[in-house]
């Protein structure tokens, strides 16, 4: 009897530990949306109190669709992070066939590479990047094509490594029987990566597709360099231009992080067990 | 590996391998070599030529040594990194000791914890600016309230800056170092605390002599982890401390490399400085991964 009850004091002691760090996770997402339903001036006195009565208003948001472009920006985001991801997905998944499947020369020396290339920071490859587009003719910051397209090409890059290694463990633990039968019927290889790997594979495709778009639509610093004209913003570096800009429109600046993060947490809280899977087994990308 | 007949014509592999290969190719390893091509050369703007090797070539890794912002960016980041390690893994390694003790909740607390990652650095540089904010912010506003200060601080000044820069970079990957934590806690076979039990372990002693001891791998991975990801912080401090502020004091090597390119103009420079970000990552994770050895079991 005594045991039992000291168990439970350890046990309440563990979830109240476990639960103010949850606090401190949850609070601040909670504390910004309320208050982006506040009169600007109530933010700074009332901040803790719930905008009921006279404190509601649903100004910051006016606001913030009528001096930014919030729509264009989160066109121009998911123009950016859809041929990001689709673009990443495809490639990556027709490498990690191949390396998985087939036995070939310097099969390790690219295995060398995919990995060494985790390790370079976008810090160390955005300059020449920058110069190669700007020979090329790609870099027009007045064009929201071009200047989408720039943002996108690196980006590409970027997440390829990653897809490729968490691509490669999985379709590795397909039983390859099943594409000896498909051959046996006839398919070629590109049928069976088709109509075999691909529908096996789903929920690891699933797991690069959502990593690679939330890193691409979270991504400032290649945006930094190639968004520079109002147009071509996207809903990051709009949000990294509001924050400079907006002075003491706090009223403002609530409802734009709002805008930025309700649909990433929608995304998140439909798709998290795919997330968290696909962040730990991408770990080595940090 | 198998050697199955359907992948014995080799022929496929051009094109499965060519398209991921080319882009890596042009706009990862070409680029990543002609850095430090750059770092060595003279160029003057952000996409002019280079306008030949400087004289001496070693000019810039020269400038690294006397530049005094670069050598308090260098603390900074050599300090986040410490702070990284130490709190970051610190606290997942509680909180993920604590989780694998309850028997309810454990999916709840992961979702909730691991929220913040996904989020962008530059949403929460934001709503950390707003809670930091020095006239009406959150925290201000909740220490008046306590009475627990007498007037509002200045969380971005002098005095308080590098709690303000550090404290939401810890925050936010506390819930990655977790989920990879409790993941290596699913590891550990159920059976070893059951005869630990019966041998009349403590609490304490099953965490020190069974947890740790066979958490040391995944702690080892965290340590890399934590060692790369702080050399590429960027985005939150940015929004939080353009510029350095105050004074110049609060510059990471990441955000001082962008503003040497961009702001200041000196693109051979910011090469040189990405350079040492490349050559610290790999020193570091290989120092700390030869201290702390992978253990076989």
């Amino acid at each position: 009897m005594v045991k039992k009850r000291k168990l439970s004091v350890s046990q309440g002691l563990i979830y109240l530990v476990l639960s103010a760090w949850a606090l401190s996770t949850i609070y601040p997402f909670f504390w910004v949306i309320v208050n982006s339903f506040k009169e600007k001036r109530y933010i700074r006195s009332d901040t803790f109190a719930l905008p009921l009565g006279e404190m509601f208003t649903l100004d910051n948001y006016r606001t913030a669709f009528e001096r930014v472009d919030i729509l264009g920006a989160y066109r121009n985001s998911l123009i950016i992070s859809i041929t990001v991801t689709a673009v990443v997905v495809l490639l990556a998944g027709f490498a990690a066939y191949a390396m998985a499947r087939y036995r070939f020369r310097g099969r390790r020396a690219l295995q060398g590479l995919i990995i060494a290339s985790m390790m370079f920071p976008v810090f160390s490859t955005i300059i020449p990047v920058f110069r190669m587009l700007y020979l090329w003719g790609l870099v027009r910051f007045e064009s929201v094509f071009y200047s989408l397209l720039c943002v996108s090409l690196p980006q590409i890059a970027g997440n390829l490594s990653f897809a490729i290694v968490v691509l490669t463990g999985y379709i590795r633990s397909i039983p390859v029987e099943m594409e000896e039968a498909a051959y046996l019927e006839g398919y070629n290889v590109f049928q069976i990566f088709f109509r075999i790997v691909w529908p096996l594979g789903r929920p690891s495709f699933a797991t690069v597709a959502i990593f690679t778009f939330l890193w691409s639509y979270n991504d400032l610093f290649t945006q930094m360099f190639f968004l520079r004209n109002k147009r071509t913003y996207s809903i990051t570096r709009l949000l990294a231009e509001i924050s400079s800009q907006a002075g003491v429109n706090y009223g403002l600046m609530v409802a734009a992080v709002v805008l930025v993060v309700v649909p990433v947490l929608l995304v998140y809280i439909l798709l998290q067990k795919n997330i968290i899977k696909g962040m730990t087994v991408g770990a080595l990308k940090g | 590996m198998n050697n199955s007949t359907i992948y014995k014509r080799k022929a496929p592999l051009a094109v499965f391998l060519i398209p991921a290969f080319a882009f890596m190719a042009v706009f990862l390893y070409y680029p990543f070599v002609r850095n430090i091509v750059n770092s060595v050369s003279k160029i003057s703007g952000l996409g002019t030529a280079s306008e030949g090797i400087n004289t001496p070539w070693y000019k810039n890794f020269v400038q690294l040594f006397t530049d005094e912002k670069l050598r308090t960016a260098f603390g900074n980041t050599m300090l986040l990194m410490l702070f990284t390690i130490v709190f970051q893994v610190g606290i997942a390694l509680v909180l993920a000791l604590l989780v694998d003790n309850i028997r309810r909740g454990a999916g709840f607390f992961r979702t909730v914890y691991f929220f913040p990652i996904v989020i962008s650095a530059t949403a929460l540089g934001l709503l950390f600016n707003l809670i930091f904010l020095y006239n009406g912010g959150m925290l201000n506003q909740l220490l008046l309230d306590l009475g627990w200060v007498k007037e509002a601080i200045d969380w971005k000044s002098e005095k308080y800056y590098m709690f303000t820069m550090l404290l939401p970079v810890m925050w936010q990957y506390v819930g990655f170092y977790f989920v990879i934590l409790v993941t290596g806690l699913n590891n550990i076979s159920p059976e070893l605390y059951e005869a630990a039990a019966i041998d009349g372990a403590s609490g304490l002693q099953r965490v020190t002599r069974i947890t740790l001891p066979l958490l040391h791998n995944t702690l080892c991975i965290c340590l890399t982890l934590a060692i790369t990801g702080a050399l590429k912080v960027f985005d939150l401090p940015w929004v939080m401390m353009g510029q350095g502020m105050p004074m110049d004091r609060s510059w990471l090597l990441g955000t001082y490399m962008y503003q040497q390119t961009f702001n200041v103009g000196d693109v051979d420079y910011g090469s040189a400085i990405a350079i040492v970000l490349v050559v610290l990552g790999v020193a570091i994770s290989q120092l700390a991964n030869a201290i702390f050895k992978e253990k076989e079991y």
